[in-house]
């Protein structure tokens, strides 16, 4: 070692250098993840032409070449080649609404604004929760404003309600709650039968309050389609929960009458129960009773969702682990408590998947109504395809329907994975 | 089949018992309109216009007979029905009347407990080629891809089309008339059988139609008219004779325009004066007013007016009058006289 060299000591820390361009920004990622092996890129190539074919074949279709002002099929053809979306614009209210009256359709709107507002308390943590009596009384708001008639019937439906919590609540002061359950149920059955038409008459006589009426058969289109879809989705989740409940009662009656329910609806197809509902209810109702068709559909439709609700909710209340059913009795919680609070938060947030696919299952099952002649948004397609200015038309309408479909389909994704990142409470 | 038909039967025996016993006029007569069952859909024949109202051939008979009740071809109401929801609507009395391109036979009338009670298009199963293929004939069609309906009779008068003549064919079974137009024009069948009536209207809306040609062989008798429930003899007759009236109509040159004038002047034939009320209480005989058939008329026009405005020559459809001309002018419509 001489002393005219100077040992080399390091007077700071080497500046990082930046990493070299063939592991960062966008040239590395395209390597990394598009071309890093032979298959790769023969996956990424082949890709690419396929969405370059979609692209090339979609876009001068429906945006360059396509035709919005024209009164006919053969007008659009002679204007231009490509899509024919004067027939959307001409008959796009039709899709909405079906054959509501011009005049009345802010009712329908107005429904749906209030609908919004109802389920927000419920979606959402940050609206206030007075909000939820109009939660509870939405159904009977809506069918009012949508059908019309007299306010008196479906005030008397809502009092009956009223009417058996009052019952309940005067029995179990002195005697158990499930005679208390029994007679605010006869209390309400009774009332349903034969008060609110005696309540209906008398009130209506005196203050007469109403709608004009609007029939089912005037009501079509993506509103029926909603009506179906979001009174099957409000319908199904209670009574699915009770059943899923019932289904894992000791109470050997209630067990039974709960695993039949699911398993005979489980076994029918949905088409079959709406045939039932539109057809085969006629014969067994007395004659001049006339229920509503698309009234007996929603039933239907809330039974056969509330079956496979029950079984989701079900397999979440199966993956608690029994120390969770244990602890709750440890508290000395009674059933309803420790369900109330302790199992069922947990069993329902392990089934979010599950009950958002049931859901979304419900509602496109909706256009199934078609089937039985109900002017839902495919219904409606017909006896548009069938006008002679628009015979042949095709692609146009059903892309229509399946972009209202996907936003509504795709919106209760979105809205179960925010509830699941929200909920998330972190074990591991 | 047999045990649909048995439940459909035993459904409608249920409910002749029950709700069609009581005459159907004085039903109709205190809702204060009529309920139609038509088609969901069929070019020409039942659809909705730009205002969600509905028109078409079958809708205007309904029209029609809705004017000869009330007066007024707007007392109705229409409820689409499926092909699978049709009988069961009018047997449990939730249509009074079906006016549904229903083909008229045996099995439906008698075993269904239906009456039928006319024709109001005589249709019949045809075939439709490109005219590259240059076939004249369905005869030579052997060997061909055939685009077909399930479940509907012309599956079964095609097999026994190409069975009689010794032909083999390849169905392709397709669901519904849109479903059969992609699969044609995709060139997965050479050749679509359907009613020549829905040939005629499914080639109207191609875009170069003059490349297709209906073959000359209708190998079916499709006779598609009204039916009521059977048990309501009324009824029965009130329908049949609002069709009857239109047709007779144009046999006399009734027509929509001339109604209301002869109605009111009176004409030199008699069999119009009856027609029309001025002469005899035929009104009354149908338990209707004597001016029924003025209104019925007024509705839509007489058959021939009906015919030309929703699937005629001048239309998009282009249908000839064929078998549906007067019985005097070549055709079979035939009505009974009117006395």
């Amino acid at each position: 070692m001489s002393d005219s060299r100077k040992p080399f000591v390091a007077s700071g820390d080497i500046p990082p250098s930046p990493p070299p361009s063939s592991v960062v920004g966008p040239i590395a990622w395209v390597r990394a993840n598009l071309f890093s092996s032979i298959s790769n890129t023969v996956m990424t190539l082949f890709g690419v032409f396929i969405i370059y074919s979609l692209l090339a074949a979609v876009i001068p279709w429906l945006f360059i070449d396509s035709v919005w002002n024209a009164t006919s099929l053969s007008d659009c053809r002679s204007i231009d080649n490509g899509a024919c979306l004067a027939v959307i614009k001409e008959r796009y209210l039709q899709f909405i609404y079906g054959f509501y009256p011009e005049e009345e359709r802010w009712r329908p709107i107005l429904s749906f604004f209030l609908m919004i507002v109802a389920v927000a308390p419920i979606l959402f943590a940050g609206v206030p929760r007075r909000v939820l009596y109009l939660s509870g009384l939405y159904p009977a708001i809506a069918y009012w404003l949508i059908w019309g008639g007299t306010i008196w019937g479906p005030v008397g439906v809502v009092l009956g309600l009223v009417l058996a919590v009052v019952a309940y609540r005067l029995i179990t002061t002195t005697l158990p709650a499930v005679v208390g359950l029994i007679g605010g149920g006869l209390v309400l059955v009774l009332w349903w039968l034969f008060g609110v038409e005696i309540f209906d008459g008398a009130l209506t006589s005196v203050v007469d309050i109403g709608l004009p009426v609007v029939e089912s058969s005037k009501i079509g289109g993506f509103l029926l389609s909603l009506i179906i879809g979001v009174s099957g989705i409000a319908g199904s989740f209670p009574l699915g929960i009770a059943l899923a409940l019932g289904r894992r009662s000791n109470l050997l009656f209630i067990k039974a009458l709960s695993t039949c329910f699911i398993e005979f609806i489980r076994g029918v197809p949905l088409i079959t129960l709406l045939f039932v509902a539109s057809t085969l209810l006629n014969y067994f109702l007395p004659p001049g009773t006339s229920f509503d068709v698309v009234l007996r559909v929603v039933i239907m439709v809330t039974l056969f969702a509330s079956a496979y609700m029950a079984e989701v909710i079900r397999g979440g209340l199966a993956a608690l682990p029994k120390g969770q059913y244990e602890a709750a009795d440890a508290l000395g919680l009674d059933y309803w408590k420790s369900m109330r609070l302790i199992i069922l938060p947990q069993a329902l947030k392990i089934s979010i998947p599950g009950i958002v696919n049931t859901f979304i299952g419900l509602f496109k099952d909706t256009v199934l109504v078609s089937v039985i002649g109900l002017l839902d948004p495919v219904g409606i397609l017909n006896p548009i395809r069938a006008d002679q200015n628009w015979n042949g038309i095709v692609w146009e309408l059903y892309g229509f329907i399946s972009i209202f479909f996907f936003i509504f389909c795709f919106g209760m994704s979105r809205y179960s994975q925010y509830l699941e990142r929200k909920l998330q409470t972190g074990h591991g | 089949m047999k045990v649909k038909g048995a439940i459909i039967a035993a459904a409608a025996v249920m409910a002749v018992s029950t709700a069609a016993n009581a005459a159907t006029l004085d039903d109709v007569k205190a809702k204060g309109f009529v309920q139609c069952g038509v088609s969901t859909g069929l070019a020409g024949f039942a659809f909705t216009d730009a205002n969600g109202v509905w028109d078409g051939f079958d809708v205007t008979f309904c029209r029609a007979t809705a004017a000869a009740i009330f007066g007024d071809a707007n007392a109705i109401k229409f409820t689409p029905t499926t092909g699978k929801t049709r009988f069961t609507a009018l047997a449990s009395g939730e249509v009074d009347i079906l006016y549904r391109n229903t083909t008229w036979t045996l099995s439906r009338d008698v075993d269904l407990g239906f009456t039928f009670t006319g024709v109001n298009y005589y249709d019949g199963q045809g075939f439709m080629v490109r005219k590259s293929l240059g076939v004249k004939s369905a005869k030579e069609l052997d060997g061909a891809t055939v685009c077909i309906q399930t479940g509907t009779t012309t599956e079964l008068n095609l097999a026994d089309f190409f069975r009689a003549n010794g032909m083999s064919y390849e169905p392709v079974p397709i669901e519904t008339n849109a479903e059969a137009q992609q699969k044609y024009l995709s060139n997965a069948c050479d050749v679509y059988t359907t009613d020549a009536s829905g040939l005629a209207a499914t080639r109207a809306t191609f875009e170069k139609p003059g490349e297709h040609t209906l073959l000359p062989e209708i190998i079916s008798k499709e006779p598609l008219g009204p039916l009521v429930r059977q048990g309501d003899d009324q009824w029965a007759d009130i329908s049949a004779w609002v069709l009857n009236a239109l047709i007779i109509a144009e046999e006399k040159g009734v027509t929509k325009a001339n109604v209301a004038k002869l109605a009111a002047d009176g004409s030199a034939d008699p069999e119009v004066n009856r027609l029309l009320g001025k002469e005899g209480s035929y009104g009354d005989m149908l338990g209707l007013p004597a001016d029924w058939a003025v209104h019925a008329i007024a509705a839509g026009g007489n058959y021939g007016e009906i015919f030309e405005r929703n699937v005629g020559e001048s239309t998009a459809i282009g249908l000839a009058r064929g078998l549906n001309q007067l019985w005097s002018k070549g055709g079979i419509l035939y009505a009974p006289p009117f006395r």
